[in-house]
């Protein structure tokens, strides 16, 4: 039977155990205090990605899917007459490229602090989930607004699926659903972009979330923390000593100051410096008879296509265009299987780890470079140092198993 | 020095590197440097006249250019519609009411002698084959057309508004349709005239910028080796008025967004003083 | 009671089985509802009548939305019967006008007579052969059929077979 209730929060929490549900997921919910301002990741992440939501709705109202309005709703409807209408379109635009920047950053943190095993792994599958969702949701949206580099990246990119042996052709058919990137094709990616996708991600964030329940976050020293201990010693007002703090507020305080700091960069991005985000040729209204003459993904693709790009010799009876799908495809996958690359348990901070701290500069030394000629023309010696470039980040992950033993090892002789 | 500033430099140099790498580096190795727009239009020569005879000028016109342009100033309607001008020539041929405010005297003496190296088409026009609309009148002479200029002169508008230029420079062929402006000249006779339709110039300040429609219009071979386009010989200001009407057109919101992006910027440094101010609060206790 | 629990396991099993087949059959729609249409696949041919055609001049088709090349090559004899086939005594080469290394559109340089991409400095020659530049191969053939004087794009005719076979 119910209590009789006074309050509003009494007569929720008779049905809802709001009381409940907030420690849980709030007040009593432990973070370590040993961290730093790039454990704010997520939170700016939640946060991005609220962004796109809200200026998402928006911008769909107005925007149309087809070949002979989508170009006009976008860059004169949204861009000219509806109120604050540009302002959407530049929030939606930028945060989508920026989404990814702090999504990488996000990345490295944990591969720097080796937050991604001894019992972390479905934290780091989850989030390479996301990661790949998200650039799928990145593809499909970066379709809508129907100019050349939606077009021709829609054509380049899913012309990639004719290498898959056998039945390719029809694939590509199938995924445009006509012969060359049509209606169909705009028409099935605006569904994409607009449900499927967005209810996935939000999917898979909820399991992001839950999996760190059990694992608990990870601290600047890898440090293993006794998160029952020293939630006790929290509770009973030890708190200077204690070496957790609650999610809310003291965590959250944290975050709050980094996203707002955070959005003076973004502003500046969103109002005076946006055409990084919002490609120029793009403003060109599709054409299937005329290619632009430079044709690249956006920034955040570039290492993958570079490392699709640096084979560009045939192997064998394998062709050039079959050995850069492989070596995308591997591209892909890598990041995903470093926790089972990965051979040393213990969880250290790279600067601790005296061979995988080369190798951690190393790869993002590669990355940079081929993010960088991923963009230009693939001629003459840009050819070669995408071959080398790419080379290297293959032979990096292959070494990853070796490098990590070697350093386990001499971590035992210390 | 803490882990938080190590964390954060080591964040910027990284993204740094990557920006400097995708946009400044990669952007001018595909689009390399050209060199700047040339009012003065130098690769041209022997188009200098001191002559100043409108009288005689408006004669000269009469009898060699009135079969094809009208002067609308001067109460001179074109012979031929717009549609049998566009099939018969190609593309329509202009009304000269703002002539003299779009080109220079030098231009105007230099592309009324030889259209066809004026405005840069020898690839287009070989003389023989396809020949330019307009026949070369290198045969009035420079004081001639240097008369016809001056008769030109006298009726040039006071006030020429960005759009007007606009135009008398370039609404013969380009569409603007987020301005409703449609080209004089069918896109049926235009494709036929220049191998393709000439593009709609609504978003081109966003595709091209500026810069690149400055040097773009004052020499399309420049940036475009081959393409059809003329180099239409615009003076320095008709061009900054066409600019502006063509950024007019396709970022109307320029003004806005400058003024409130301010205003956002202060909004987000407000913000964080106050959400530092309240975590420095909430981590001193623990801490 | 052990037989009463395998009984439950049977049932179960094709409660699961029957669901299956429904979800399968749900997957199998919805796959075909992402086919192209039959409207899309019906007008995937395009026919061209080569009567008209002018000796040495490039005619530019839109078939499945790429661009055709039909090059009538100015000649009576085929040299390269790889590339080339003759129409009512005028011999012509069909390719797709998309060039092998990024899919650009190369222009035809009629003095010369080769194509040349703007993109990334590649060269064909008449035939479609790569002559100069990253392009990894020539000119790719669209299935096509000759019946008199009309070309028509799509459908797989004598003479494309020709200039596809092996050997």
């Amino acid at each position: 039977m119910v209590k009789e209730t006074d309050n509003l929060i009494d007569w929720l929490d008779e049905r809802l155990a709001v009381k409940k549900l907030v420690k849980v997921l709030m007040t009593e919910y432990w973070v370590p205090k040993n961290v730093n301002f790039l454990w704010a990741m997520g939170a700016l992440l939640v946060t991005l990605f609220s962004v796109l939501f809200i200026s998402g709705i928006v911008l769909l109202m107005y925007y149309k899917p087809d070949v002979n309005l989508a170009f006009d709703s976008v860059n004169y409807t949204i861009m000219h007459e509806v109120a604050y209408g540009w302002l959407f379109r530049n929030v939606h635009a930028v945060s989508a490229s920026v989404i990814f920047l702090i999504m990488y950053i996000h990345m490295f943190v944990g591969i720097y602090y080796g937050s991604y095993k001894s019992g972390r792994e479905m934290i780091w599958i989850s989030g390479m989930l996301l990661f790949f969702i998200f650039s799928a949701e990145a593809f499909s949206g970066y379709m809508l607004p129907w100019g050349q580099m939606s077009y021709w990246a829609a054509q380049v990119i899913t012309n990639l699926f004719g290498g898959i042996p056998i039945i390719g052709d029809s694939l590509v058919v199938w995924i445009r659903g006509n012969f060359f990137v049509a209606d169909a094709t705009l028409t099935r990616f605006f569904m994409l972009h607009v449900v499927l996708l967005p209810v996935v991600i939000m999917g898979i964030i909820v399991l992001h979330f839950y999996s760190l329940r059990v694992p608990h976050v990870n601290n600047q020293d890898g440090e293993e923390v006794d998160f029952d201990k020293e939630a006790e010693k929290y509770m009973a007002g030890k708190v200077k000593e204690a070496k957790v703090v609650p999610f809310w507020p003291v965590f959250l305080s944290k975050d709050f100051a980094v996203i707002s700091t955070f959005l003076v960069f973004f502003f500046y991005l969103v109002f005076f410096h946006y055409s990084f985000a919002l490609d120029p040729i793009n403003f060109d209204p599709a054409d299937n008879m005329k290619t632009p003459p430079h044709i690249y993904p956006e920034w955040y693709f570039l290492w993958s296509y570079e490392v699709m790009r640096g084979f560009f010799f045939d192997i064998g009876p394998i062709s050039a265009f079959d050995v850069g799908l492989i070596a995308f495809g591997f591209a892909n996958v890598a990041f995903l299987l470093i926790p089972f690359l990965d051979k040393d348990k213990s969880i250290r901070p790279a600067h601790k780890r005296p061979l995988f701290k080369i190798w951690y500069i190393l790869l993002i030394v590669d990355l940079v470079i081929l993010t960088t000629y991923g963009k230009l023309p693939p001629t003459g010696t840009n050819a070669y140092i995408g071959f080398v470039a790419a080379s290297v980040f293959i032979l990096l992950f292959v070494m990853l198993p070796t490098i990590t033993r070697r350093d386990a090892k001499t971590k035992g002789e210390e | 020095m803490s882990t938080d500033w190590k964390a954060l430099i080591a964040v910027v140099v990284v993204v740094a590197a990557i920006y400097i790498g995708v946009e400044p580096y990669a952007h001018s190795q595909m689009h390399p440097a050209v060199p700047p727009a040339d009012f003065e239009f130098k690769d041209l020569k022997d188009n200098k006249s001191p002559s100043e005879n409108a009288k005689n000028g408006k004669e000269l016109f009469a009898n060699n250019c009135y079969a094809c342009h009208g002067v609308a100033s001067d109460s001179l309607p074109p012979i031929m519609d717009d549609e049998t001008a566009a099939s018969a020539y190609g593309v329509v041929p202009p009304d000269l009411s703002d002539a003299t405010f779009l080109y220079s005297k030098e231009f105007f003496i230099s592309f009324v002698k030889n259209p066809t190296e004026a405005s840069k088409l020898a690839h287009k026009f070989d003389g023989k084959e396809k020949v330019f609309p307009m026949p070369n009148y290198d045969w009035l002479g420079n004081d001639a057309i240097a008369d016809i200029y001056a008769y030109l002169k006298t009726l040039e508008p006071k006030e020429v508004s960005n759009r007007q230029a606009f135009v008398s420079a370039c609404a013969r062929c380009h569409d603007v349709r987020y301005s409703s402006i449609t080209s004089l000249t069918p896109d049926k006779d235009i494709e036929e005239y220049m191998g393709t339709v000439p593009p709609d110039l609504s978003t081109m300040i966003l595709s091209r910028g500026g810069k690149y429609l400055a040097e773009f219009i004052n020499d399309p071979q420049k940036h475009l080796d081959g393409t059809a386009m003329p180099r239409v010989g615009l003076s320095e200001k008709a061009q900054e008025k066409v600019i502006a009407f063509i950024e007019k057109a396709g970022d109307p919101k320029k003004e806005e967004r400058e003024t409130l992006g301010i205003r956002f910027i202060a909004f987000a440094l407000i913000l964080s003083v106050v959400a530092w101010v309240w975590k420095l609060k909430i981590w001193r206790e623990v801490h | 009671m052990s037989v009463d629990k395998k009984r439950r396991d049977f049932s179960g099993m094709l409660l699961g089985g029957v669901a299956l087949v429904g979800g399968a059959s749900v997957g199998y729609g919805v796959k075909s509802a992402w086919d192209p249409l039959p409207s899309v696949m019906s007008a995937g041919f395009t026919t061209v009548d080569m009567s008209k055609a002018k000796a040495g001049k490039l005619y530019v088709v839109e078939w499945r939305g790429k661009p055709i090349f039909i090059l009538n090559k100015n000649k009576s004899s085929v040299e390269d019967d790889k590339r080339e086939f003759t129409i009512e005594g005028n011999t012509y080469s069909v390719m797709i006008g998309l060039c092998t290394h990024l899919g650009c559109i190369p222009a035809y340089i009629e003095k010369n007579k080769k194509f040349k991409c703007a993109c990334h400095g590649g060269e064909f020659d008449s035939n479609g052969m790569q002559t100069f530049g990253p392009p990894p191969r020539p000119l790719d053939i669209p299935p096509f059929k000759v019946n008199g004087n009309i070309i028509t794009l799509g459908e797989k005719g004598e003479e494309y077979n020709k200039l596809t076979s092996k050997a």
